[in-house]
């Protein structure tokens, strides 16, 4: 290895004077324009850590003379969204929502919203089509049949307090006993029986017979002497030929005798006033909507 | 310097320059370079231990219960983490579908943290609460019944397998081990804490002293606890320890 260096002959570039078998090294210099901007980026990595958060200190980092952070940025972000449509967004929250259909422009923004609103949140259970989940006690939401209430006012409520969940006080709450505790299993069948009849279902018509007194007895304070249901306790309507659980013999022995109901969580908090009441417009709008009658 | 001929190799009073010196000596040069290397990882990781911003104090963060624990277990057992991430970033898009972003207080107890980075299912940071027991039984048991276009395996038996709970007396105070606040009275009652939780007639006074906001119920419905009570507990505690109606977030973090 020498240590002397020269300028080669050929490339006229100064040699490291590092030589192996003589074969020498090139000292050739970096390109000007890298070297530069390698000397940029110290200086910009310079500017930046004083622009913005960088350097800690004792109890806590330099804060950049910007005033910029993560959080602050995401605020922004929300806010100027939230600001574009605030007119509309307003309005949907003070408005009666009895009237909103009358208001052209911002039922369409509610319902457009609300359908967004319902991919996210109610989609997991009701189905991304809002069919539910047939026979397993997730509601199909197309139809006309309605636990709690089908105008969109009982539905925003049902969305802003949810059904039966102990994290809201204003839930919607009923619990159908578990009349397996209560009376025979012979009984029972002829209640499966009767309920069948109620829906026009094919059922054993003597066992029906048996089964009609037990129903006033049992089951008539909430689902009503006619089967029609009682939507102020959220008891469904056995009359038509919608079955939350099913209406085979199996299904309904297990609905009586062990009861079945399910849990809605609240959403008001989690979604805001705007967005329970979109995504109301929207599932009011699926085609089982109710209006008020009468006038 | 300058001078263009091939000249003698260099005598022995040819002195070094700086860098030659490096250069030439091995254990010189992978010194210098350790030290080197080691200033980006004292500037980015040792004030972490004294800065009183790292983690921001937050109401409501307690240890899991063991109940939960045993959940957040068979969470890590089952890989439920290459798939779902627990970390809401602060962007628009993940707040408005997720909800608030996370809190470094929020895995504060979690040895390890389940902050994830691959989303092949929705991030869990806020699962809690947002679905029934019922669901996450269902949906555990077969995930396609509730949620068709759904790509996760099934769990049924989760719900056939006992929890075992033999254990949990030494997890709590592994935890504890590692930093996680658990006192010498929650360690004590882990054994019978486990049980009482999902017993809604059971003594829970003393649970919830010690684990205040737990749920107390039979997740999964069955009379037995199984490895569904301890996992859907464990779901349905994720992001809601923090009442963020009246969290205040420090803007400058």
């Amino acid at each position: 290895m020498s240590d002397e260096k020269r300028i080669d002959d050929a490339t006229g570039t100064e040699t490291t004077g590092h030589t192996w078998d003589g074969i020498e090294e090139l000292n050739t210099p970096l390109p000007r324009w890298w070297l530069w901007t390698f000397y940029a980026t110290i200086v910009w990595g310079v500017i930046y850590t004083i622009l913005f958060p960088a350097w800690p200190l004792v109890s806590g980092a330099t804060s950049g003379v910007l005033g910029w952070s993560t959080r602050g940025d995401v605020a922004a972000d929300i806010e100027a969204v939230n600001l574009s449509n605030a007119e509309l967004r307003d309005s949907l929250v003070s408005i009666d929502l009895a009237v909103l259909e009358e208001n052209e422009p911002l039922h369409r923004f509610a319902v457009s919203a609300g359908a967004s609103v319902f991919a996210n949140n109610c989609s997991q259970c009701h189905g991304a089509g809002a069919a539910g989940v047939q026979a397993a006690g997730y509601p199909n939401l197309l139809d006309d049949d309605w636990l709690w209430g089908g105008q969109i006012t009982d539905i925003a409520d049902t969305v802003r307090h949810g059904i039966r969940n102990e994290d809201d006080p204003d839930a919607r709450w009923s619990e159908m006993p578990a009349f397996g505790d209560m009376l025979e299993r012979e009984e029972i069948a002829a209640l499966v029986a009767h309920v069948q009849a109620l829906g026009g279902l094919e059922h054993d018509t003597t066992l029906a017979a048996t089964g009609s007194e037990l129903y006033l007895d049992n089951c008539a304070s909430c689902h009503a002497d006619n089967g029609l249901g009682d939507r102020t306790v959220g008891a469904p309507n056995l009359t038509d030929a919608i079955w939350l659980y099913g209406s085979s013999d199996e299904a309904l022995t297990e609905t009586i005798a062990n009861a079945r109901f399910g849990v809605m969580p609240p959403w008001g908090e989690r979604l805001g006033e705007a967005q329970v009441r979109a995504v109301s417009a929207y599932v009011h709008g699926l085609g089982g909507g109710e209006r008020p009658v009468g006038e | 310097m300058t001078d263009t001929t091939q000249t003698p190799a260099p005598t022995a009073d040819d002195k070094p320059t700086f860098h030659q010196r490096f250069e030439r000596n091995a254990t010189l040069l992978m010194v210098s370079s350790l030290l080197v290397v080691s200033i980006g990882g004292i500037v980015e990781i040792a004030p972490l231990f004294w800065l009183e911003n790292t983690i921001e104090e937050v109401e409501g963060v307690r240890p899991y219960s063991p109940l939960e624990l045993a959940g957040r277990d068979i969470y890590i057992r089952e890989g439920c983490y290459v798939c779902h991430s627990q970390m809401i970033r602060p962007m628009r898009d993940e707040v408005e579908r997720y909800g608030h972003y996370s809190l470094a207080a929020e895995s504060m107890y979690d040895h390890p943290f389940q902050w994830g980075s691959k989303r092949t299912g929705p991030d869990l940071a806020r699962v809690g609460g947002r679905y029934s027991d019922e669901w996450h039984v269902d949906h555990l048991i077969d995930p396609q019944s509730v949620v068709p276009e759904s790509v996760m395996p099934k769990y049924a038996f989760l719900a056939d397998t006992a929890l075992d709970t033999s254990m949990i007396e030494a997890t709590v105070s592994t935890h504890a081990f590692v930093g996680v606040p658990y006192t010498d009275e929650m360690i004590e009652a882990a054994a019978s804490d486990i049980r009482v939780q999902v017993d809604p007639f059971g003594d829970i006074d003393g649970l919830l002293e010690r684990y205040p906001g737990a749920q107390v119920r039979n997740f999964d419905g069955l009379p037995a606890l199984t490895e569904m009570d301890a996992l859907v507990a464990y779901l349905q505690i994720l992001g809601t320890m923090v009442d963020f109606s009246t969290f205040e977030p420090d803007a400058s973090r």
